[in-house]
């Protein structure tokens, strides 16, 4: 049966759209899944629900985009391992890109822009290594 | 477990292998220069275009590229697979072509590329915004990676925290393909290259800078693949395939597992189950070299060092010329060059060290040659063992 609301990735945008970060869980092996989708990938169950996870994360991976500044500057972009096992791609909006760190803790935000969610995260306090 | 296919190992040859237009081929297709490859792979196998009735291709751009290309050379195949599964697709054709022969449903296959992506009118930028339209990935995009570069620097990166691996040893990667380029007249670029060049170039996507990367041109490439008994019939000293497999575990970076380890341990494990051959038994080894973290990855997970080691082991030069392991022999996509898709450049230089006329950059006594490909950000991995008929 097709759901009203659309598929999970129109479900997670809208919740973005509307500040809130959330993330699926499968009811039957219990694994946290992202990114969203119809399915388990741990073992195919079709039921999944969505919850609010801890936003706490770890950096696991960075790299430093090089742009002109002219044209914005540098950049990071980074992978974030969330405390619910889940790995993601995102960045680290409240450190200069050469400050953040794998292994460094992040938590998540989300920022709205005329009405469309981005998630994105920021160094917590004292994180800085 | 299923079988290890090692009933198909060593009943099929590549018989003729072609390039042409690498490097720049200004005012040619994508199509002009896979016509050309194809056209002179299949005379080297002794054989004419009537003869073939398999192919194998797969194009970045087109969704149906395989037509254009029947159409193109005027074939009427009875098998056809366009697997797409980026630049290692034209080593993982090996096993459908190897499947079909072997079924009897066709007698040659023909496995062809060509990419006009230097010279071409339509400009990388144009390809990489009608790619974010055609192909989203609504979870990475919007984060503006510079892909796929940046999904091999974060790899990178995590490859130096937990191994202790450095720009350096990153930057020898490099240095030593180009020394086998400078062996090379076919290879792109020839000049001397040493490791601060490399640290010092301009930095694209940390840590990697554009000398990690590999180069930007044209070029098509072609082999024809046969049956054993009658490779043996032809022209060419066979090349056997002793062993293939491929993996496919992912398409994003971030749905990687470990970034350090990749489904070349897979597609390698199979290759050498049916090969019934190990590491120690490679004398050459042409692995997919995009980035210069790749060919660490593979070095690893294809055996030749524990995992974490490969940095030292190519600083102590065990892969440039001269050392214990020769790697990319024709110079790489680092250096040899690099036509969106290398894979079948790979396949090809294997098959040139096992021939023998791979001139200066010819290792001597080569009789089993690694070829691997990597397509996608490390999401899919092609891995095949190539020898001679001492290597039977």
């Amino acid at each position: 049966m097709v759901n009203q609301e659309g598929g999970v990735q129109a479900i997670y945008q809208a919740a973005l759209d509307q500040g809130r970060f959330e993330i699926q869980r499968c009811n039957d092996c219990g694994d946290a899944v992202f990114f969203p989708r119809e399915l388990c990938p741990g073992c195919g169950s079709g039921d999944l629900s969505w919850f609010r996870p801890s936003g706490k994360g770890t950096v696991y991976a960075v790299t430093t985009v090089r742009r002109k500044p002219e044209a914005g500057g540098d950049y990071n972009v980074s992978l974030i391992d969330l405390e619910e096992n889940v790995r993601l791609m995102s960045r680290i909006e409240n450190a200069a890109p050469e400050e953040v760190k794998i292994g460094m803790a992040v938590k998540a935000r989300v920022t709205v822009n005329e009405g469309h969610g981005l998630l994105v995260f920021h160094a917590m306090e004292g994180a800085a290594q | 477990m299923s079988g290890d296919l090692n009933h198909l190992r060593g009943k099929f040859a590549i018989a003729g292998v072609a390039t042409f237009g690498c490097g720049e081929a200004p005012g040619y297709t994508d199509m002009e220069l896979l016509a050309q490859a194809a056209r002179l792979a299949v005379a080297d196998a002794g054989l004419t275009m009537k003869d073939i009735d398999g192919l194998c291709t797969a194009s970045a751009s087109s969704a149906m590229w395989s037509m254009p290309v029947v159409e193109y050379l005027g074939i009427r195949p009875r098998f056809v697979d366009a697997t797409m599964i980026g630049g290692s697709s034209f080593i993982a054709h090996l096993m459908p072509a190897m499947q079909a022969l072997e079924s009897g449903q066709c007698d040659a296959v023909l496995v062809a590329y060509g990419s006009a992506q230097r010279t071409s009118t339509l400009s990388r930028k144009e390809i990489g915004k009608a790619r974010l339209l055609m192909d989203p990935q609504p979870y990475e995009h919007p984060y503006q990676p510079m892909l796929p570069m940046s999904a091999y620097a974060l790899a990178a990166s995590r490859h130096m925290h937990d191994f202790g691996t450095t720009r350096r040893q990153l930057a020898q990667v490099a240095v030593s393909a180009r020394q086998w380029a400078r062996k090379n007249p076919d290879a792109f670029m020839r000049d001397p290259l040493t490791v601060d060049d490399v640290l010092n170039a301009r930095m694209v996507s940390d840590p990697l800078t554009v000398r990690d990367a590999c180069l930007v041109t044209d070029g098509g490439g072609a082999y024809v693949l046969v049956r054993a008994d009658r490779a043996r019939d032809l022209p060419q000293p066979p090349v056997y395939v002793l062993g293939q497999g491929t993996a496919v575990w992912n398409r994003q970076i971030s749905s990687m597992a470990d970034l350090t380890v990749t489904a070349a341990t897979q597609s390698g494990r199979d290759a050498y189950a049916m090969a019934g051959m190990g590491p120690k038994d490679i004398n050459v080894a042409e692995l997919y070299d995009a980035f210069t973290i790749n060919t660490l990855l593979f070095l690893e997970d294809l055996g030749f060092c524990a995992k974490g080691e490969a940095g030292a082991f190519v600083e102590d030069g065990h892969i440039a010329p001269g050392g214990s392991l020769p790697v990319n022999t024709n110079g790489g996509g680092l250096s040899w060059g690099h036509p969106g898709m290398y894979g079948i450049f790979a396949a090809i230089e294997g098959v040139r060290q096992l021939r023998g006329n791979a001139g200066d950059s010819q290792v001597a006594g080569a009789q089993t040659a690694i070829v691997h490909g990597n397509g996608g950000t490390l999401s899919s991995q092609s891995t095949a063992i190539l020898g001679t008929a001492a290597a039977l």
